[in-house]
């Protein structure tokens, strides 16, 4: 929270005042968007099916959500014999937690153009629209990221169950290496702001559209963020953990009642501060034209409205694409989009090396491209040779 | 293990123990078939196998089923797992049985309709078909040509929908949702026809020994030309959301590998033997009806994987619309049923005036027809594969016994050897792949 002029002038009984109902805001903000998320996913999902979707509950069905809620609510809850309880117990409010605690460093709203520093003034103070500003926000939502595998991790295994351990295994594995991934993308827009702060990685790209990271890092680091955020996520094409055809239910297998929502609404909760994230981190947060009227509201709506098309995306990719296997979405993570994280990162080095010494761009980019590409050709062939041998090994063993 | 927990004994069977035993608990025989290396083996290399079974606490014997939602119904595989991989397979049906052969033995031959198709219930005018063709090889009665041709014409659609029924399950189970919906949507408009035709969706009772139950009724030729109309631009969808989607060819290219040589020595039928690349379709070499006065390409596979038999299936679709085309243009006009008042009831008309008549139908629909002594083995060709009526009679009104080779029965012997050595999702892709409907299983 170093960097908020809110807190320039000491901490007085306002500031304190200030925090809270900035956190309530955010809370309420996420809590109605997950109420809005599901009802928007069931819907748009339903269109493309061609079914109509909830419609019972409220006009457009839009209180479907909350009648669903109150009903887990009232359910009986539940728990397998042979759960280990208080993990058992634990595991939703780890699910959740993070996913709250992620949005609280986005900024949804401020305009950072023409050297204003996206603070608004109220009641005589200035602050920055978003929760916190952590000097170290990004490694704050790898951390975050982190402790929801810890959620879902313990959940499949406390249940004394299969196939909600099978997803545990699987949710430890998939997302601990997507993480990486999901870091090294990242590393690159760090390198191009220069500061690990959401605030300052969006007032780095106010400029114009070309400031914006996902157009200066020429976009693959946006492709594999995209990539390895659906997958950190669960979601489909990525959704292996709770698979339903394979593996039941997954983690959430033996959970009911509430307990079961709160997993529910932490994967909701997850979607909407993920859009976010990629909105904030590469498309500029709430960068855009203001037409009219004041600028404030202009860069919320865009902010609002760039995380939309993000939403829609994830219901697309859900209603399109059939699920990955375990161990393709392993190569994938591993021999795909890590070492192409890991080879962009060079480019974008060399670039940012090259702009401090005066190099020629042209020259750089060209040299990094060929080591790039040699660096691929030789561990695409590492790849290849390893895969070869694991072959013959399976084919000289008879038994399995 | 807590106080609540029993351990109930396994069920044996004179094949010995239901359920898939421990490594160590199992004889060297069980463990060979529960691997599907039955075929694959040698004595030598089996007896070598056996010595050779992993430590016990390494692997984890799981149930998928009787209530799983990618089992199709009741069906239960008991897996063994290291990690992910399967190492044994052992499926273990039973949990539909309703004993619906025994149960013909006590109906009537006009009865017996109504009972057989239930048994396959995505298909169930083949299984009324066979019911009836083996009724007529006993009574040694010729159909009329219409009748014929009707019962090709309703057959062929329903190949149709119960393809459309394995695109959307195969589809869902593999992860791409929206399938189910798109699928359930095209086999309805199929079964709309059906409706028409017989009254009822599913278990029509419309095929029965001696032609069909009704005409088919006014404006059939262009309800079905609408339906053929509508149905290849459909499947040209299914080929953008499956076919060529990277994700499904890896989730189903080479899973689920059976060679030729397993696929005959299992008894696999259907998609499941052509995707090998085996030419087998009793339409065309052991032809039935007058599928030998209509052209049709057999679709084969080569790879014997999930890939193959989700495509011939497919393609099989594509095959069934040309022949449903050839069908509408060459109904020929004439008798739907035979007019012999022993075996069909007088119309309802006649029963009014006649009194002859009103005896025949009072004596059909109470006492049955009588068969002549004999028994007939009748085969047909199910969208999975040969269908078979064993039927005796000894010469009253009711079987003697009546068996029916379910296609799909022998279908789920061939899945220890396809899952071994996948993952889960390979094991669902492949119980998908077979598409195999419990109450043909259990019957």
């Amino acid at each position: 929270m170093s960097g908020d002029p809110l807190f320039a002038g000491g901490v007085d009984w306002v500031v304190v005042a200030f925090v809270v109902v900035k956190a309530l805001i955010g809370f309420t903000i996420v809590m109605v968007g997950v109420i809005f998320m599901i009802w928007f996913e069931r819907k748009v999902i339903a269109d493309m099916q061609n079914r109509i979707g909830p419609n019972r509950a409220g006009r457009w069905g839009l209180a479907q959500t909350l009648a669903d809620g109150i009903k887990l609510i009232f359910k009986e809850d539940l728990w397998p014999d042979k759960a280990d309880k208080p993990v058992f117990r634990l595991a939703p409010y780890l699910s959740v937690a993070p996913a709250f605690l992620t949005f609280t460093i986005v900024p949804i709203g401020g305009v950072f153009s023409g050297g204003n520093d996206g603070a608004v003034e109220l009641f005589g103070r200035r602050t920055w629209l978003q929760v916190a500003d952590p000097p170290v926000g990004v490694l704050f939502l790898l951390a975050m990221s982190s402790i929801a595998v810890y959620g879902i991790m313990l959940a499949g295994w406390s249940s004394g169950s299969k196939y909600p351990l099978l997803g545990s295994v699987r949710a430890s594995a998939q997302m601990v290496s997507y993480e990486a991934a999901l870091g090294l993308s990242v590393v690159a827009v760090v390198l191009l702001s220069g500061s690990l702060s959401t605030h300052d990685i969006v007032a780095a790209q106010a400029g114009s559209i070309l400031d914006w990271n996902v157009i200066a890092t020429a976009g693959v680091p946006f492709a594999i963020f995209c990539v390895a955020a659906t997958a950190e996520l669960n979601r489909p094409p990525f959704d292996l953990v709770e698979a339903e055809q394979e593996l039941v239910g997954g983690f959430h297998t033996e959970y009911s009642s509430i307990r079961f929502g709160m997993f529910y609404l932490a994967e909701f909760m997850n979607t909407i501060t993920m859009s976010a994230i990629i909105v904030t981190l590469f498309l500029g947060g709430p960068a855009g034209p203001v037409l009219f009227g004041p600028p404030l509201i202009w860069g919320i709506l865009w902010f609002t409205l760039k995380v939309l098309v993000f939403l829609f995306t994830f219901v697309w990719l859900r209603a399109t694409l059939p699920r990955y296997r375990y161990d393709q979405l392993m190569d994938l993570g591993w021999k795909r989009l890590i070492p192409l994280a890991l080879g962009w990162l060079l480019v974008i080095g060399a670039q940012r090396i090259g702009l401090d010494r005066g190099w020629d761009r042209f020259v750089t980019g060209a040299a990094s491209l060929v080591v790039l590409t040699l660096a691929a050709v030789a561990l695409f062939g590492a790849i290849r040779v390893a895969e070869r041998r694991r072959q013959s090994d399976q084919f000289g063993e008879v038994v399995a | 293990m807590t106080s609540t927990e029993r351990v109930y004994p396994g069920a044996i069977t004179s094949e010995g123990a239901q359920e898939l035993a421990a490594r160590g608990a199992s004889t060297a025989a069980e463990l060979l078939r529960e691997q599907g290396s039955v075929l694959r083996l040698s004595e030598v290399a089996a007896a070598e196998q056996a010595d050779r079974a992993g430590p016990e606490d390494e692997t984890m014997i799981i149930n998928m089923g009787p209530q799983h939602p990618s089992t199709h119904g009741v069906l239960r595989v008991m897996l063994e797992l290291e990690g992910e991989t399967v190492l044994r397979t052992k499926p273990i049906m039973g949990y539909l049985h309703t004993g619906m052969e025994k149960t013909g033995e006590d109906l009537t031959y006009l009865q017996g309709a109504t009972n057989v198709t239930r048994m396959d219930y995505a298909s169930p005018f083949f299984n009324e078909l066979v019911f009836s063709l083996a009724t007529e090889a006993l009574l040694e009665v010729d159909i009329p040509p219409r009748a014929t041709w009707i019962r090709m014409l309703m057959c062929e659609l329903n190949r149709i929908s119960s393809h459309f029924l394995f695109l959307a399950t195969n589809g869902m189970d593999l992860g791409a949702i929206s399938m189910i919906l798109y699928g359930w949507r095209e086999r309805d408009m199929v079964l709309q026809f059906f409706e028409k035709t017989t009254g009822l969706r599913m278990n029509h009772n419309y095929v029965r020994p001696g032609g069909v139950a009704v005409d088919l009724p006014d404006g059939w030729r262009d309800d079905v030309l609408r339906l053929l109309d509508a149905l290849p631009s459909r499947l040209e969808e299914y080929d953008d959301l499956m076919t060529g989607q990277p994700i499904w060819r890896g989730r189903t290219q080479g899973i689920g590998l059976l060679t030729p040589e397993e696929a005959v020595a299992l008894g696999a039928t259907g998609p499941i033997l052509r995707s090998t690349g085996v030419p087998w379709d009793l339409r065309r070499d052991l032809p039935y009806l007058a599928y030998d006065q209509v052209d049709f390409n057999v679709v084969v596979g080569s790879y014997g994987d999930v890939f193959d038999r989700y495509a011939i299936r497919l393609n099989e679709i594509r095959e069934s619309i040309d022949i449903v085309r050839q069908i509408v243009d060459r109904m020929p006009g004439g008798d739907y049923r035979v007019q012999d008042r022993k075996i069909t009831p007088p119309p309802r008309a006649r029963i009014d005036e006649s009194m002859e008549a009103l005896i025949h139908h009072f004596k059909i629909f109470t006492e049955g027809f009588r068969v002549p002594e004999g028994e007939v083995y009748v085969a047909v060709e199910s969208p999975r594969g040969e269908l078979g009526c064993y039927l005796v009679s000894d010469g009253s009104g009711k079987p003697y016994r009546l068996h029916i080779r379910g296609p799909s029965f022998y279908n789920l012997q061939t899945l220890p050897h396809m899952m071994r050595g996948g993952l889960i999702p390979d094991a669902v892709a492949v119980i998908s792949s077979v598409d195999p409907i419990m109450g043909e299983v259990d019957r």
